[in-house]
């Protein structure tokens, strides 16, 4: 077994009493307390997550914007400064290598956050794509942390961090969805560069924290000091797997793999089929009338949740899909999953059964997300 | 409280209690049928998160040492119950059913889950509080 990695913040997780799970080849917090607790305060208070583990790509160069148009599904080109993009990177068969956040950082370069157990194939894939463009693909996991402050009160929380110091870049309530904004991080008389992104993976407002790895304890120190009376308090990664769940979003490994194209997965919109060349475009225009299976909501009564790899089946029991990620979901207190089934069993309020380790549990196929918040 | 010393273990993560006299349940040779008292201990609790669902075996049924009897399931994952002997469930904790958060809240205590009835000889292979701790260290 290969050694675990860490975060710089993992001896405040042990002190904070975390209990610790391999998550993409790190030793990730998966909860603190409680994993209902730490769910249901970010979605009434807020929550902090450390998700140092993903990893940053920085893109430089002349050619930076026409390279992710060639080398990511969507029109990268198109973005304004500090503004964000979600894109698919995409293996010429219309595969996914990973899903990505693409941050444009300057006129000639842009930011690319992927997920941490697809860190080398997201650089591997990248690096050999640029061979025809000038730019320089630089893997900047090891000296960037990122925290993520999510839940309703996230911005009143960032706002009364006086360590926090945006000056006159733009205030943390004028920066709209994907979008970011700088600040610097003032801690024991030095003056840290950091950013804001409004982005997140649990379905409430919030904002992403980006630091120079060294800086990011102090950081995490301070946001859970000025948090604490808004209700802020740690949460690990089985919060944010329930939290994304509601929120409908994909979990790479679960809805998303090699072995699936955008489309099956209703991410054909993060696909700019209008561009000129694009590794995948062959691939996806070529799949589209086919019978795969494709993503669909489900949900049912009851306590009993379907887990990933549970079967799904007709009312005449035919095995017709299987489930990807699935909970009792906190937020709305009956049983939500996310699954593939064939297309002749997708359309919402269509019946199906998951099949519960022997039981079959009458499901209803829904439309994604499970939980939106109120705005 | 629960003197957990006295309890017994599996390498499963229940722990057994010997009802009514808890004098007997470190080591000390007993006889005839007894009820013992099963739970998850802490470390299993925490390893699974939020409990949310328990489905235990019906009063009256029997189980065998080594089965899967139950599952309990938290947010995150779900777990087996194993008996971890051979007996006939004499009650079952409907508290706990009706609240599953109560495993994480009192694992040794109110979060018990089944009595049993079951031959005391039975109890000598398990485990004592120094060899399960010893198990569950290596664990980690």
């Amino acid at each position: 077994m290969t050694q675990l990695r860490t975060t710089p913040l993992h001896s405040r997780h042990e002190a904070l009493g975390a209990s610790f799970t391999d998550f993409g080849g790190w030793l990730m917090p998966v909860r603190y307390t409680s994993d209902l607790a730490e769910h249901h305060s970010v979605r009434n208070a807020a929550g902090l997550f450390d998700i140092s583990h993903m990893a940053e790509i920085e893109v430089r160069g002349a050619d930076a914007a026409a390279f992710l148009d060639f080398a990511v599904s969507g029109r990268m080109s198109a973005l304004a400064a500090d503004q964000a993009k979600y894109t698919l990177l995409l293996e010429p068969s219309g595969g996914i290598i990973d899903d990505l956040i693409v941050y444009r950082t300057a006129e000639d370069g842009f930011m690319v956050v992927a997920n941490a157990g697809n860190r080398d194939a997201a650089v591997a894939a990248l690096t050999e794509r640029a061979a025809e463009f000038d730019v320089v693909v630089d893997d900047c996991t090891d000296h960037i942390a990122l925290i993520a402050v999510q839940g309703p009160a996230s911005q009143a929380i960032l706002e009364a961090t006086p360590e926090i110091r945006v000056g006159g870049h733009t205030p943390l309530s004028d920066v709209k969805y994907y979008r970011r904004t700088h600040a610097d991080f003032v801690h024991g008389g030095e003056s840290v560069p950091m950013h804001l992104a409004r982005t997140g993976y649990t379905g409430e407002d919030g904002f992403e924290l980006f630091i120079r790895a060294s800086a990011v304890g102090p950081l995490w120190d301070a946001v859970l000091a000025s948090g604490e009376p808004f209700g802020l308090v740690p949460a690990g990664l089985a919060a944010r797997d329930t939290l994304r769940l509601e929120a409908g979003m994909p979990l790479y490994g679960h809805e998303l793999s090699r072995e699936t194209v955008p489309s099956q997965v209703g991410l054909a919109r993060a696909v700019a089929a209008d561009k000129e060349d694009f590794v995948g475009r062959t691939a996806i225009e070529t799949v589209v009338a086919t019978d795969a299976p494709v993503l669909v909501g489900l949900v049912a009564e009851g306590r009993r949740a379907g887990r990933a790899g549970y079967a799904v089946l007709d009312a005449d029991g035919n095995r017709v899909g299987e489930i990807t990620s699935g909970a009792l979901s906190p937020t709305l207190g009956h049983p939500i999953a996310m699954a593939f089934v064939s297309p002749h069993f997708s359309a919402p309020d269509t019946t199906l059964f998951i099949d519960v380790r022997g039981n079959r549990i009458p499901a209803t196929v829904t439309a994604l997300p499970f939980y939106r918040r109120k705005k | 409280m629960t003197d957990l010393d006295n309890l017994k273990y599996t390498a499963e993560h229940e722990w057994i209690a010997v009802d009514g006299d808890p004098s007997t349940g470190s080591g000390q040779a007993t006889t005839g049928a007894v009820v013992v008292t099963i739970g998850i201990t802490d470390y299993a609790a925490d390893k699974l998160g939020d409990v949310v669902y328990v489905d235990l075996p019906a009063a009256g049924s029997s189980v065998t040492a080594g089965d899967v009897c139950g599952e309990i399931e938290s947010t995150k994952s779900v777990g087996e119950l194993y008996a971890p002997v051979s007996g006939e469930i004499v009650e079952v904790n409907d508290a706990v059913v009706g609240d599953p958060s109560i495993v994480n809240a009192d694992p040794f205590g109110d979060g018990w889950l089944v009595k049993l009835r079951v031959d005391a000889a039975a109890l000598d292979g398990l485990l004592d509080r120094a060899a399960y701790v010893a198990l569950t260290e290596g664990d980690k």
